[in-house]
């Protein structure tokens, strides 16, 4: 008969295996799928996960979509270590579009090099606003901060269709939803002639170090991990739940903001109704997938930008629909955590006879 | 006794393993009716994996049992009730939002409820054991809710009744109602299996007793011919060290002084403190006796300072006003403080011995320095506390999990003690250790005050406090007695003011009943 049993002590070697196999199996159920739709299973599934990182511009586009998955999964991971649960990421993102995309929009003949800068430090504190309404509900009433976040998450879509088809829509656009195209100087610099990424990829490369840095070397994160295992003894420990509340939210806030302006000021050049695909939740599964470390995240934005490269390119040369996208990262999760129960518990037979030796 | 038929129980070489470690390695132990047989051991020498092979929650792995005779095989607790096992857990599987009727109710689905109430009252009172049928549990006391659970199992007419730990929860005077049940259940011609590791209840009252140590069953004796010396020789396999003599120099300066403190609790089933008051000089300790859930995590939070809600009064610790401070602060004068929470609030379980050894000295030792923390001297810190306190560790890199219950109070101890503190705040310090650790932990605790520290110490132990204590007070419904030298005071003293109300309000519902 087989049974779980609880492992003595967490595996780590399962704990690093488990996304591992999530994506393994994830292409398998994912061949399944596309034999069933009446597609080769292999060539599709070569297109989806093998394809883009075949050439230089595939590649860059894996870059300009990994970075803001990375970015947000990392600023969500400090407050998922510490058990607080920003789920409303997207609308961070969103806030620090339009608080630092609004510089560019005012400033839209600007030539100054200050321009750039000061939209990126607008952006992290248009996050951080956003970020802040459950910070302040969740530390002063204990309102749950998964549904207050949340449900900020339309308010800010709500705010920002109605900047972009009102007070901010661009006069020459023909009526169309959107601003006006952000001058150069509002621009993130490109770092290869003819291609999509920007300089934002370097951020995202250096923030998830910081954050490493941060987590295992300072005070400031050991109480974070501290709070989320054992909040009583972080209490005994002399940590306020409080502190932890607002600079775990403002963390997430923040970084999904500096994703936010980034995004507008590096791949989109205007704020429009559709400035994400989504990053803001699936930068939920990243974080995940990246076992909430650092490292972990950015290897785990990159894995799963490019299922949104293949899924883009599925779509132009196998003619899949677009859904398989959203498909294929439901399927990572689902099979993450059913993997993540062998971190904790093992397989193991039991007899049912009772032997006398 | 009964020594011609086959014994009631009897297993012979049972064996049960669990992963990295022998729970029970082939134990033989024989039970007869009528006779109370006591299970000593350590924690972690095999008690609880025996019992719950007996009562069908775990499979052993090799080994046979009989019953009356028979070979069975027991594979869950519904078929040792059918056999006429019957057990009570040491923490009780009650619920707490239904009454006592009700909760007996849910264990007999066969019965019915209006004829359940008569016999349930018919047996309570054949035994002594007052029940309220219609009280709460969340309202009883420990002694009360155990009577439940033990009746909840006379109902069920067992021929052998388990009793896990049975007093640790109780007063004095409820233990020894308990005893006098437990004869009157053996008179019968019952069997009692009688597990606990205090040794002079097993002499007075246990017929035999099988001694367990890591896994292995080392002796089965007469407790009543043993002395509990004698008997913790076998239970721990060396020479206990005797504590050391009371020779104090108590000074006239204060380590403690609590005015008049009042708080009004927010939680359900808090306990709100009423005017409390107590002074501890440098060089005693004070003991605060009381049943759990009288005061005790209240008091201890004013005085850590986790819990900002003093409505009135004052409280000093080494001469200076503290009531303002929070806990950091307060350790930085030289207090430390050990609560009751070993896992989840002294230690972490899922972080190493060395992220655990910095939870509480980050400021005092100077851990960290500009936010960054220097793991480097933590770990050093760490190593000298497994060193000097004898922890069994695979490393300091070990989980906090991964130590038995002894072994991580060795730690936490140590980690307090080795900050030098002139004013130690310490709740259960021994809860669930065995004999050894408990010993060496309560040596500590003398050192710390023959060096000249103040110490108090809140316990449920009256062994514990009476064995250490200068000065007694008890605390009982969230007031505290005025503290009384422990020359002028006896354990029944203690218990009548533990218990009195719990006493006064049984017997007026006896009455009414």
């Amino acid at each position: 008969m087989w049974r779980l049993e609880p492992r003595n002590s967490q595996s780590i070697l399962a704990a690093w295996i488990a996304p591992l196999l999530a994506l393994f199996s994830t292409a398998i159920t994912g061949g399944v799928i596309f034999w069933a739709m009446g597609k080769d299973p292999g060539v599709a599934l070569y297109i989806y996960f093998i394809e883009p990182l075949t050439s230089s511009s595939g590649l860059s586009e894996v870059a300009v979509k990994a970075g803001p998955l990375i970015l947000i999964g990392i600023g969500l991971s400090f407050g998922f270590r510490a058990n607080i649960w920003n789920i409303g990421a997207e609308g961070q993102y969103i806030a620090g579009a339009i608080v630092g995309g609004g510089l560019a929009v005012y400033w839209h003949e600007s030539t100054s090099s200050f321009l750039l800068p000061a939209m990126l430090i607008s952006g992290i504190f248009g996050g951080m606003i956003w970020a802040s309404i459950p910070a302040l509900l969740k530390s002063r009433f204990n309102a749950n901060e998964i549904l207050v976040s949340l449900m900020l998450v339309y308010v800010a879509e709500l705010v920002l269709i109605h900047l972009v088809q009102g007070p901010w829509r661009n006069p020459m656009g023909w009526g169309f939803p959107g601003t006006r195209m952000f001058p150069d100087a509002a621009q993130m610099p490109l770092l290869f002639q003819g291609k999509r990424m920007h300089l934002g990829s370097v951020l995202t490369v250096i923030i998830p170090l910081i954050a490493w840095f941060v987590l295992s070397r300072t005070r400031f994160g050991f109480q974070i991990r501290l709070f989320g295992s054992a909040p009583t003894a972080a209490r005994h420990s002399g940590v306020k739940s409080s502190r932890i509340i607002w600079h775990s939210l403002l963390i997430g806030g923040g970084l999904a903001g500096l994703a936010g302006v980034i995004e507008v000021a590096g791949t989109i050049g205007q704020l429009m109704p559709n400035i994400s695909p989504g990053y803001g939740f699936t930068a939920i599964i990243v974080a995940f997938l990246g076992r909430l470390h650092p490292i972990g995240i950015l290897l785990a934005g990159i894995a799963i930008a490019v299922t949104y490269i293949g899924g883009e390119g599925a779509q132009i040369s196998a003619g899949l629909p677009k859904a398989v996208t959203g498909l294929f990262q439901g399927i990572i999760l689902f099979y993450l955590l059913a993997f993540d129960l062998f971190s904790r518990y093992k397989f193991s037979i039991t007899s049912r006879k009772v032997t006398q030796q | 006794m009964n020594t011609v038929d086959p014994p009631l129980l009897s297993l012979t070489g049972i064996r049960k393993a669990f992963p990295g470690c022998v729970a029970n390695d082939s134990i033989d132990i024989t039970i007869r009716s009528g006779e109370i047989h006591a299970l000593l051991g350590e924690n972690g020498a095999g008690k609880s994996t025996l019992v719950k092979i007996i009562y069908g929650i775990l499979r052993p792995d090799r080994g046979c049992i009989t019953w009356s005779g028979n070979r069975v095989e027991i594979t869950n607790p519904g078929q040792a009730r059918e056999l006429g096992i019957g057990m009570v857990f040491q923490h009780f599987s009650l619920f707490e939002a239904l009454t006592t009727l009700e909760n007996i109710a849910l264990a007999l689905p066969n019965e019915n409820p209006k004829h359940l109430r008569k016999r349930l009252l018919e047996t309570a009172e054949e035994y002594g054991l007052t029940l309220q049928p219609d009280r709460n549990i969340y309202e009883l006391s420990m002694g009360e809710r155990q009577r439940i659970e033990i009746v909840r199992c006379l109902l069920q007419d067992p021929k052998l009744l388990i009793l896990d730990e049975p007093t640790s929860v109780l007063t004095p005077q409820e233990t020894s109602t308990l005893f006098q049940t437990l004869n009157r259940l053996a008179s019968e011609n019952r069997a009692i299996l009688y597990i606990s590791h205090k040794l002079e209840e097993v002499r007075s009252l246990c017929d035999k007793a099988t001694i367990l140590r890591g896994g292995i069953r080392i002796d089965e004796c007469i407790p009543s011919e043993e002395t509990a010396r004698t008997l913790a020789e076998k239970m721990i396999g060396k020479r206990i060290n005797p504590i050391l003599a009371r020779e104090r120099r108590r000074q006239d300066k204060l380590g403690l002084e609590v005015n008049s403190v009042t708080t009004r609790t927010n939680q359900p089933k808090g306990i709100s403190l009423t005017n409390i008051n107590l002074e501890v000089r440098r060089g005693e300790i004070l003991g605060v006796a009381g049943i759990a859930g009288n005061g005790q995590t209240e008091l201890m939070e004013i005085l850590t300072g986790e819990i900002e809600s003093l409505q009135r009064g004052k409280i000093c610790m080494l001469g200076t006003d503290v009531t303002n401070l929070n806990i950091n602060s307060r350790r930085d004068l030289g207090v430390v403080f050990l609560p009751e929470e070993r896992i989840g609030q002294a230690a972490v379980a899922d972080m190493t011995l060395i992220e655990n050894s910095y939870l509480t000295a980050p400021t005092r030792l100077k851990f960290s320095k500009n936010g960054l923390i220097n793991w480097n001297t933590v770990e050093n810190f760490s190593k000298r506390i497994v060193k000097k306190f004898d922890v069994r560790a695979t490393g300091t890199n070990a989980l906090a999990s991964s130590l038995s219950g002894g072994n991580l109070q060795k730690f936490i101890v140590g980690r307090e003690i080795l900050q030098e503190p002139q004013l130690l705040i310490v709740s259960q310090p021994t809860w669930g250790v065995d004999a050894g650790a408990a010993t060496a932990i309560h040596n500590e605790l003398q050192d710390m005050v023959f060096a000249g520290a103040a110490v108090l110490l809140i316990s449920q132990d009256l062994d514990e406090i009476f064995l250490l204590s200068d000065r007694i007070a008890v605390i009982s419904e969230g007031t505290l007695s005025s503290a009384r030298s422990v020359e002028e005071i006896t354990a029944n003293d203690v218990g009548l003011l533990m218990g009195m109300r719990h006493a006064s309000d049984t017997k007026s519902a006896y009455v009414a009943t």
